[in-house]
Parts: C-alpha cells; sequence; structure tokens
C-alpha cells in the first residue's frame, strides 16, 4: 500500500549516553531530552497528536517504568499514547502507521533504557526461548560471538577487519558529543572469542527522541523534513539453529518493502552493536563502499538499549535536515543475533 | 548534591510453564536419553523439535530419533563463565548439528582450550546424572572421535510424560532512586516530608518524581508538608500479606499531607478498622529506627469539609 500521506521525521534529540546515571531516575534521564525535541519544533507536549515509547522493565528492573516516564510527557489530562516493549524505532513505525490512518498530525517518540542499575548480558538472556534457550543464559556477547565466528568461517571476516569496523566506527564518534565511546580505542582482550572488548558496544544508559509529521505540518515544523519514503520491519526464526547466522534475510525483505533498492542511499546508520554485525547488514543491504556508513559512531560509540534503533533514525534523519544527506537509509535490530530488523528510507526535498 | 542512594535488588521468579506436545516429547525424551528432532513436510528435521514450520508455519507433529553425536556448525570460547550457564569451568559456546538432523541446537561443549575446538569437529551429548526433562538433562557436548551410534527410531511417546517444566529466573541490580525520590528517602531520615512544587502549575508533589505529570516539566523546588494529613479514600484489608506482622482486618488509606496536591498512601491504626472515615485528621507514628511512618492516626481534630481535599481523590 502506498503511503496516503507524506510523513517526516521533523526533530531529534539525544541525551548524552553514560555508562552510569545513578543520580537520575529514568523519567529525570528523559525529560531534556523531551524538550529539547520539542524546543527543536515550537511544539508543547499538549500540542502532540500522538505519543508513543518503546523500553524495557527488565533493563532496570522497575516494573511498569514507562508509566512513570510518562510524567515526562504531560500526560494528564489523558493523552493518546501507546508503549512497545521494544527499541523505540518499532514505537516509531507504530507512530508511523497511526499518522497514515490521519487520526493525528503530530507524534512524539522516544525511547529509553537504563541498562546501568543490571548486567545486561544477564538481562538479555531473557528475551530467549524459554524452554531450549533461556535455561542455559547464553549472554548476548556469547551469542553474537557465534554469529561472528560463523563469518569468520564462511572467509566473510576475520579478526583484523572487525578490529577496523571498531575503529573506525569510535573514530567517526569523535564529533558526535552524545558518544560514550570515542576516539581511538584498543581492541582489547577476547570477552568471547572471537568477540573483543572493542567488537562489542559499551554499555549505557541514555534516551532518544524524534518528532514526526504528516505533510504541510511537517514543512512548517521543519525547514527540511526527513521523509519517510518507506519503513518495514520483518522477523526471523528465534532458534538460532534454524537460521543462517552470515546473512540476514529479514533485513533485506525489509530493505525490500521499504523500497531501499529503488535508488541507492548516500548515507546509512546501521544498529549493529557487534562489529561482525556490521559485515552481516552491509551484505544484506547491499552497501557499497561509497556509503557514508554510521558517521554517528553507530551503536558501537553508544548502544543505550531500547533507543539505539530510535537513535539511528534520528541520525539519518538529522544529516537529511542538515542538508547533509539527500536519501539515508536507518536500520534497527532487536532480539539474538539480528533477530527482528527494522529499515527506513528517509529523503530530503531535492535541491 | 547529597550522595546517591543505591541498595541491592533481586528480581527473582520460577517461572512455570507447560508443554505442548513436541516441546514435552523432546524434553521426556532428554530425561530417557533419547534426542528426539521434528519433520517438516519438506522432509528436513529441526532439532531441537519446535511445533510450527518457522518457513511454511504449519503445524508439525512427526516426531524422529535423532543421534546423540553431531557437528558444530559454529561455536565461541568463553573463558569467563557467567551464573547460569551450563558449566564452570571454561567452555565453547557451540551450535551442534545431530546427526541426522538439519538444524543445530546451542549448549555448552566442554574442551580444554579454544585450540580443541573448531567448526566442524565432532562431538556428542554428554548426559547430566540426574534428569528432569528440560535442557539441561544435557549437561553438555564433548568431543568424540569415534563412530556414530546406531538408534533404535524412537516415535517419542514415552510413559509419564514431562508436561511443564520451571525456568528459574534470577536478574541482580543495583538500585537508585535518582534525585527527586532520593532528597524525599533523605528527608524521611530526619523525620520530614519533602515534596516538589511544579514552576508552572504550582502542585506539590509527594513523593515526589521529578516531574509533573501534567505540564510535562521539571519540579526541583523542595517543599515540606504534613506531618498531618487527610484521609481522602480508604479500603479495609482482610488478607493478611505474607511476612507483614499486621493484624487484620487493617485500614489502608489515601492521606492528603498539609500542604500536598497529591495523596500518598499509609496504614490507619490506634482506630477501630470500621470508625475509618474520609475526613479523618491523621498524623505519623514512627517507630524508633523506622525509615519512613510506620503508620497514621488519628489527630482528634475535627474531620475536614469534604470540599477540602475533593480535588485530591
Ligand atoms: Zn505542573
Amino acid at each position: 500500500m502506498p503511503p496516503i500521506r507524506d510523513i517526516a521525521v521533523v526533530a531529534f534529540a539525544q541525551s548524552d549516553h553514560l555508562r552510569t546515571t545513578d543520580e537520575l531516575s529514568e523519567v529525570e534521564m528523559l525529560i531534556p531530552v523531551l524538550h529539547a525535541v520539542l524546543d527543536q519544533t515550537g511544539l508543547k507536549t499538549s500540542d502532540i497528536g500522538f505519543t508513543c515509547s518503546g523500553s524495557s522493565d527488565y533493563l532496570a528492573g522497575r516494573a511498569f517504568s514507562f508509566t512513570m516516564a510518562l510524567d515526562g510527557v504531560g500526560a494528564w489530562p489523558p493523552i493518546s499514547e501507546s508503549h512497545v516493549e521494544m527499541d523505540g524505532a518499532w514505537a516509531l513505525y507504530e507512530a508511523w502507521t497511526k499518522l497514515l490512518t490521519g487520526d493525528a498530525d503530530t507524534a512524539l517518540v522516544y525511547g529509553y533504557g537504563k541498562s546501568s542499575p543490571g548486567s545486561v548480558r544477564d538481562v538479555l538472556t531473557r528475551q530467549l526461548d524459554p524452554y531450549y534457550v533461556a535455561p542455559l543464559w547464553p549472554d548476548s556477547v556469547a551469542l553474537a560471538a557465534l554469529q561472528a565466528q560463523a563469518l569468520i568461517d564462511a572467509g566473510e571476516t576475520d579478526e583484523a577487519a572487525l578490529a577496523g569496523v571498531a575503529s573506525r566506527s569510535r573514530a567517526s564518534a569523535a564529533t558526535n558529543s552524545h558518544a560514550q565511546v570515542r576516539g581511538s580505542v584498543p581492541q582489547g582482550e577476547y570477552l568471547v572469542r572471537p568477540l573483543r572488548v572493542g567488537d562489542c558496544p559499551p554499555v549505557g544508559d541514555g534516551a532518544a527522541a524524534v518528532i514526526l509529521a504528516a505533510g504541510e505540518r511537517a514543512r512548517e515544523l521543519c525547514e527540511r523534513p526527513a521523509w519517510i519514503r518507506g519503513i518495514d520491519h520483518r522477523i526471523e526464526a528465534h532458534g538460532l539453529g534454524v537460521r543462517d547466522l552470515t546473512d540476514s534475510p529479514s533485513t533485506r525483505l525489509a530493505a525490500e518493502r521499504a523500497g531501499a533498492f529503488e535508488r541507492p542511499v548516500d548515507t546509512a546508520e546501521l544498529h549493529a552493536p557487534f562489529t561482525s554485525q556490521e559485515v552481516v547488514l552491509r551484505k544484506a543491504l547491499r552497501l557499497g563502499e561509497e556509503v557514508r556508513v554510521n558517521p554517528s559512531g553507530g551503536a558501537l560509540a553508544a548502544n543505550p538499549i531500547m533507543a539505539a534503533g530510535l537513535i539511528r533514525i534520528g541520525e539519518a534523519a538529522a544529516r537529511v535536515h542538515r542538508g547533509e544527506s539527500d536519501r539515508a537509509l536507518a536500520h534497527a535490530t532487536s532480539g539474538p543475533c539480528l533477530q527482528q530488523n527494522l529499515v527506513a528510507v528517509l529523503e530530503g526535498d531535492p535541491r | 548534591m547529597p550522595e546517591v542512594l543505591k541498595a541491592p535488588l533481586v528480581v527473582e521468579f520460577p517461572f512455570t510453564r507447560s508443554l505442548g506436545p513436541v516441546q514435552s516429547a523432546f524434553l521426556t525424551g532428554l530425561r530417557e536419553r533419547v534426542v528426539l528432532g521434528v519433520k517438516t513436510t519438506d522432509g528436513r528435521t529441526l532439532v531441537p523439535p519446535v511445533e510450527y514450520d518457522p518457513v511454511t508455519a504449519e503445524d508439525l507433529d512427526e516426531l524422529v530419533e535423532v543421534a546423540p553425536t553431531g557437528t558444530v556448525t559454529t561455536w565461541a570460547w568463553n573463558h569467563e563463565p557467567r551464573r547460569g550457564q551450563p558449566l564452570d569451568t571454561p567452555f565453547a559456546w557451540a551450535l551442534v548439528r545431530l546427526d541426522g538432523a538439519d538444524t543445530a541446537l546451542l549448549h555448552a561443549l566442554d574442551a580444554p582450550g579454544p585450540e580443541a575446538v573448531r567448526t566442524g569437529m565432532r562431538v556428542r551429548v554428554r548426559w547430566a546424572a540426574q534428569r528432569t526433562g528440560a535442557i539441561t538433562d544435557i549437561a553438555c557436548f564433548e568431543p568424540y572421535d569415534g563412530d556414530r551410534p546406531q538408534i533404535a527410531g524412537h516415535d517419542g511417546r514415552f510413559e509419564d510424560m514431562v508436561t511443564g517444566i520451571v525456568a528459574p529466573a534470577r536478574l541482580d541490580y543495583v538500585y537508585s532512586p535518582g534525585r527527586a525520590q532520593s532528597a524525599y528517602i533523605n528527608s524521611l531520615s530526619s523525620r520530614r516530608t519533602v515534596g516538589e512544587r511544579c514552576p508552572s502549575c504550582r502542585k506539590v508533589y509527594v513523593p515526589p518524581r521529578g516531574a509533573c505529570p501534567t505540564c510535562g516539566v521539571v519540579t526541583s523546588e523542595q517543599v515540606e508538608v504534613g506531618p498531618r494529613g487527610t484521609v481522602t479514600t480508604y479500603c479495609i484489608v482482610n488478607i493478611k500479606a505474607r511476612n507483614l506482622d499486621i493484624e487484620v482486618p487493617y485500614v489502608y488509606a489515601h492521606i492528603a499531607l498539609d500542604g500536598a496536591d497529591l495523596a500518598l498512601h499509609g496504614r490507619i491504626g490506634g482506630i477501630p478498622y470500621d470508625q475509618v472515615r474520609m475526613g479523618l485528621r491523621v498524623e505519623p507514628v514512627w517507630t524508633e529506627g523506622g525509615r519512613y511512618p510506620d503508620h497514621y492516626r488519628p489527630t482528634g481534630e475535627p474531620d475536614a469539609e469534604y470540599d477540602t481535599y475533593k480535588e485530591l481523590l
């Protein structure tokens, strides 16, 4: 179905992503980001037609934490609101469909995660198949390492190439003041072989927010809106041993449905928390060397869980806003070894 | 800024899960040292078996036995095992395609070091001594150079099928309540109740959460409220909570402390449960060493007029 109205990302804001934010509750971490994104458009919370968020109670161990975070958006008197227990990128997808229906002209989308109170490697085991896999407690680094070894065995990469992805990402992040890990970072010891510390994302706390607007409203709110030309998300079998870990057919299919292959993109913001996953995604998305991949530094520079995917869309959109990109691809992932993938294509008006 | 408050927080739950026919057969099989897969309509054998074909979503229920020997399809060396993982000595995570299967099973591989592991190596199941019908009935895999064993061709029907599993989950956190709630908790230590006033609508929130839910702005101006307050609404509790040494029935109430624009909740004591009423004036009762009021008791003042607290219900 072709979009029945044009929808754009008109503003993006994110927190400084930090290893710990002990002194802040989730809503205290979130509020400055919400205000920053609203300030960019001049909108007040009461002007927003639909609000959608992504987060997970398991990260900080706080039950129903998203309801407390709602204090930050002025949720009384009641607003039109929804939440996904996913990265904020999926909340953006829901908001996009809401705007497509015509029920709202503007949407506030945010995602946040505080990983510092718990052990994120253990926490993420709780999203695995509870019968066959979760009882073994394979942590997120271990599962990514299985994928990395599969890629090395298939001749698609090697440890030196992975180190290259790591250093390029952190070097790109040097100009990103929000990033947690910037500049030159040693590859370090193996965490789970073949992945070294440098191949893995930093653990940290952070939040991000975007504002979507439809049609003329988008032009009023933003000088150069980042029009969402297509967006789609797909999922693969939960059984890791069923999948070919060296490929990401769900990413490819989502990209196809989002129209990513119709014309070349100049920029790609990929949600690849592990260096090896960038190898998989570049192949699935057919990205050549001419495409600028993760100019923000990507998830290797800051990976606030439940916000890092939304940040990819926000970073891609911000480049369009600034005129640094005309057609950008943004990708978000969730689940072990790139199980679920979302792809969005963003374009600026022709210049 | 005062020191950030922190406390350990453990979230623990024994998830009790029922099994469908396919998972039941597989896990019962493990208890009996039999590994089962499930046949897809295109003739593949999925191990571990699932109830629906991951490609076509068709129902699957034809169980077939596969060998307890197989081949590593990928692996990762885990030199620092974490709590709950199958082995507490360094091991390899491995995806193993068992002989007779078309897909791979994730488990631990016990090997002396990463040099002893490679993709394509042959392994076999090491069974747990105590087996209950769970994935952990496979203790791990171990290197194996021998022949592929004969299998009996089990069809997945056992006496005394396992129909459920209990999967304990435990996650450890260090909880910190954030700026606003830390200030609230710190003030309680000197038996003061401190809320925060919204700079926009001027409402005073107790306990403060750092934001005004009406205005969506940060609150920061601290305001001492109480200690007296008014019961705005209440309920009578008739069920004794575990580990709670309070005689039932007792009254749990919403209490609007004087100066607050949001009621907090607390137990009402010092008055028979059936005489508690809306508008009752109460004050906190602290116990020796208590870090928050143990309960609230009547002050003896006349009841508050309904109009004075109706906005706080
Ligand atoms: Zn207010």
